[in-house]
């Protein structure tokens, strides 16, 4: 080959091998910016009077006294809205029984809205669902329902055989003439001293239990219930995986037996995560009984058998990757085989074997598919450790999945679920950090 | 009689050792053979090697003089599809024998290799390493044994003040040396080196031929290695093998100037190999 041919390729590789990591960093910034944009206003948002009424009053946080006082204030504001309702109602029962219908369902409406912006109206009975107790505690929700105030939407299906089109109607359209007419100019200019937004940092987020399933609160039955996963799946699959790694590398004898096993652990680290899942429910739960119902114990030991083969695999790598002459050393001097792999093999080992560790518990904590059935529930408290050993528990890739789908208000926590991914991924990512660390100290111990 | 060997047999026969005369054989191989699968390595060998003195074995790459070396160790154990034929005597008993208790056996043959091979350990677990197999805890009868060790591996000057620094991070003369304080840390009869100096410099060479010299006063010692001048240098008996096969086996002085067997001399003078 021509020296200009063979610099020319040199070249094309080296910039086909930057193009592929300036891809993957590009992709890596894509991924990650919206998560963490997103999921940091779970934490750092404008909250509004309402979000320090219920931090007060559902978890006994923050100043009283100012609170009240700030409480005054907002009243203040309210007053005019509550009294423009009274006098538009007296209006409403002086009208005659055909005129007062037209506005009743549009009254009804407003009303509604208004409980839902501001939350139940003074000397009201107070609402039995913990939800509606409250108006919106974040100034981007109040700003929405605060539209929802102002307009009504409907659906125009005028022309046959096309979609439906929506369209929004002021409603203030609906009450010309009025008392209630002030009422939609007053909404939008007060809604400031109304609501008195502040910006909060909410980093309780990660410590507070959720209350009436997500709509205020935080997430920590399911970042414990996640830790405590995850921690298990450990727990049972490091002893089992180095074992069986060592057991691979140094004492099974090379044969079709030994090949047939190793070709089940690479089909094992294969299998789709769900199979694993019903596998749990099956065996872990059905069969065996670990406990009488869901458990963050057949979670584990579901989570474990999925990361078993990973381990197993890079342990055995790193055990086959220390110098032979270690081991004659150590037969040399008179180790027997058991102690050789326990004084020198493995302490050589453990840079790699803990490589896969990492691994592991990032892809165990992430993993929705095998706790779906064996582990998970949409709604828990923390669990206290003993209580891991027959009671299922709510975890961060199952209940982000859960709030996205299945949850009934799902467009009012769309905070909770990015601040869940965002936890999720700052968990895995410290977990990751934890173990990135030791290896390297462990590594720069055993090169001197 | 049991056949096995025991560590309180080693005493005895350290003991015994004391009154005995120079030239007692200390491990004697009887028709001796060693196979890798069908290939015999080493051929019927039959050779006496007597206590405390230097016995070299030289001959061309591939004559099987590294696998009989590391048959008094049975270290070839660790090669799968190994076995062995014929006879190694050792302290009156078949090492191939049944009843022989492998690990007590290394624990009296010491064994240093062809390149450094300490463990990414501190010094001081390196030498310690051994003692600790053998049940020793007490920290200070520990520190005394690494230090008399060390020192008989001319070493303990050199080490002494960062013994807690890792063993990797020293020459390697000095891990070549470690690496032979280890070996005598365990108290072995006799030391088995195979070309342990083949991965050093010329100084670092010196440094252990020196040491071998001073160590046969205490240890049955045999090497295998491929400079001549070094078989001629520090041993007192050597073994010229060729293709499996012990050729010659003889004062180390009378086989160099005067050798018995034209092959030997082919050798030795550089015609071949």
């Amino acid at each position: 080959m021509r020296l200009g041919t063979r610099k020319l390729l040199d070249k094309a590789f080296s910039g086909l091998g930057l193009m592929a990591i300036a891809l993957m960093a590009m992709a890596l910034v894509l991924i990650l910016t919206p998560i963490i944009w997103r999921g940091s206003k779970a934490y750092l948002f404008k909250g509004t009077i309402e979000h320090r009424r219920v931090m007060l009053e559902q978890f006994g946080r923050g100043d009283a006294k100012a609170f009240n006082r700030e409480t005054r204030q907002a009243a203040e504001a309210r007053a005019p809205v509550y009294r423009m309702l009274e006098e538009f109602e007296a209006e409403m029962k002086a009208m005659d029984r055909t005129v007062r219908r037209n506005y009743k369902d549009a009254y009804g409406e407003v009303e509604e809205a208004l409980h839902v912006l501001l939350g139940p109206r003074p000397g009201k009975r107070t609402p039995v669902l913990l939800r509606q107790q409250y108006g919106q505690t974040r100034w981007d929700r109040t700003m929405v329902k605060l539209h929802e105030v102002l307009y009504a939407t409907e659906w125009d299906y005028s022309t046959p055989g096309a979609m439906g089109v929506q369209i929004e109607k002021p409603r203030v359209d609906q009450f010309r003439g009025t008392r209630l007419e002030p009422l939609f100019d007053y909404l939008p200019a007060h809604i400031d001293e109304m609501m008195r937004p502040r910006t909060t940092f909410y980093w309780r987020f990660i410590t507070d239990t959720s209350k009436d399933s997500h709509i205020f609160g935080g997430i920590w039955p399911e970042v414990l219930g996640t830790i405590y996963l995850t921690l298990g799946a450990m727990l049972f699959a490091v002893p089992m995986g180095v074992i069986a790694a060592v057991y691979l590398c140094e004492y099974a004898k090379e044969g079709r037996i030994i090949s047939f096993l190793r070709i089940c652990i690479s089909t094992l680290a294969g299998v789709p995560s769900i199979v694993f899942g019903l596998f749990g429910l099956a065996f872990f739960l059905n069969t065996i009984h670990v406990s009488d119902s869901k458990s963050v114990l057949a979670g584990s030991l579901t989570l474990s058998l999925l990361v078993l083969p990973t381990i197993i695999r890079s342990s055995e790598e790193a055990i086959l990757a220390v110098p032979r002459s270690y081991k004659e050393a150590a037969f040399g001097l008179g180790a027997g085989r058991w102690r050789t792999v326990l004084t020198v093999i493995l302490p050589a080992a453990l840079p790699g074997i803990l490589t896969g560790i990492v691994i592991s518990m990032g892809r165990a904590a992430g993993e929705t598919a095998p706790i779906i059935f064996t582990a998970a529930v949409s709604v828990g408290m923390p669990l206290k450790l003993w209580e891991t050993m027959n009671q299922p528990t709510p975890a961060l890739p199952w209940n982000i999945y859960n709030l996205c789908t299945e949850h009934e208000a799902v467009d009012e926590i769309r905070h909770v679920q990015y601040g869940m991914v965002l936890t999720l991924v700052a968990l895995v990512l410290l977990l990751n950090l934890a173990a990135i660390t030791m290896r390297a100290r462990i590594a720069k111990k055993l090169r001197g | 009689m049991n056949d096995d060997i025991t560590l309180r047999r080693f005493d005895q026969f350290a003991e015994h050792n004391d009154s005995a005369q120079e030239a007692e054989t200390h491990i004697e191989a009887r028709e001796f053979s060693l196979f890798y699968g069908n290939f015999e390595a080493v051929r019927k060998v039959s050779l006496q090697v007597p206590k405390r003195m230097v016995t070299a074995m030289i001959g061309p790459s591939g004559c099987g003089k590294s696998t009989l070396l590391r048959s008094i160790n049975r270290m070839n154990d660790l090669i799968p599809s190994t076995h062995a034929s014929g006879q190694m005597i050792f302290d009156g008993h078949n090492i191939y024998g049944r009843n022989i208790d492998v690990v007590t056996l290394r624990s009296r043959v010491g064994m240093v290799f062809q390149k450094p091979n300490v463990f990414p350990k501190s010094i001081f677990d390196n030498v310690a390493y051994g003692p600790r197999l053998q049940g020793v805890k007490n920290r200070q009868q520990l520190g005394e044994i690494v230090e008399t060790s060390l020192r008989q591996a001319a070493i303990w000057d050199e080490v002494k003040d960062r013994l807690n620094t890792n063993a990797l991070g020293m020459s390697g003369g000095q891990q070549q040396r470690l690496c032979i304080a280890r070996a005598l840390a365990i108290k072995p009869e006799i030391l088995l080196m195979d070309e342990p100096t083949s991965a050093l410099d010329p100084k670092a060479t010196a440094k252990i031929e020196d040491l071998i010299g001073e160590l046969r006063e205490a240890y049955t010692i045999i090497i295998v290695t491929h400079n001549m001048q070094q078989a001629a240098r520090v041993s007192d008996l050597t073994a010229f093998m060729y293709e499996g096969v012990l050729v010659e086996f003889g004062n180390t002085k009378q086989l160099f100037t005067n050798p018995d067997n034209p092959q030997t001399e082919n050798y030795i003078t550089g015609r071949f190999g």
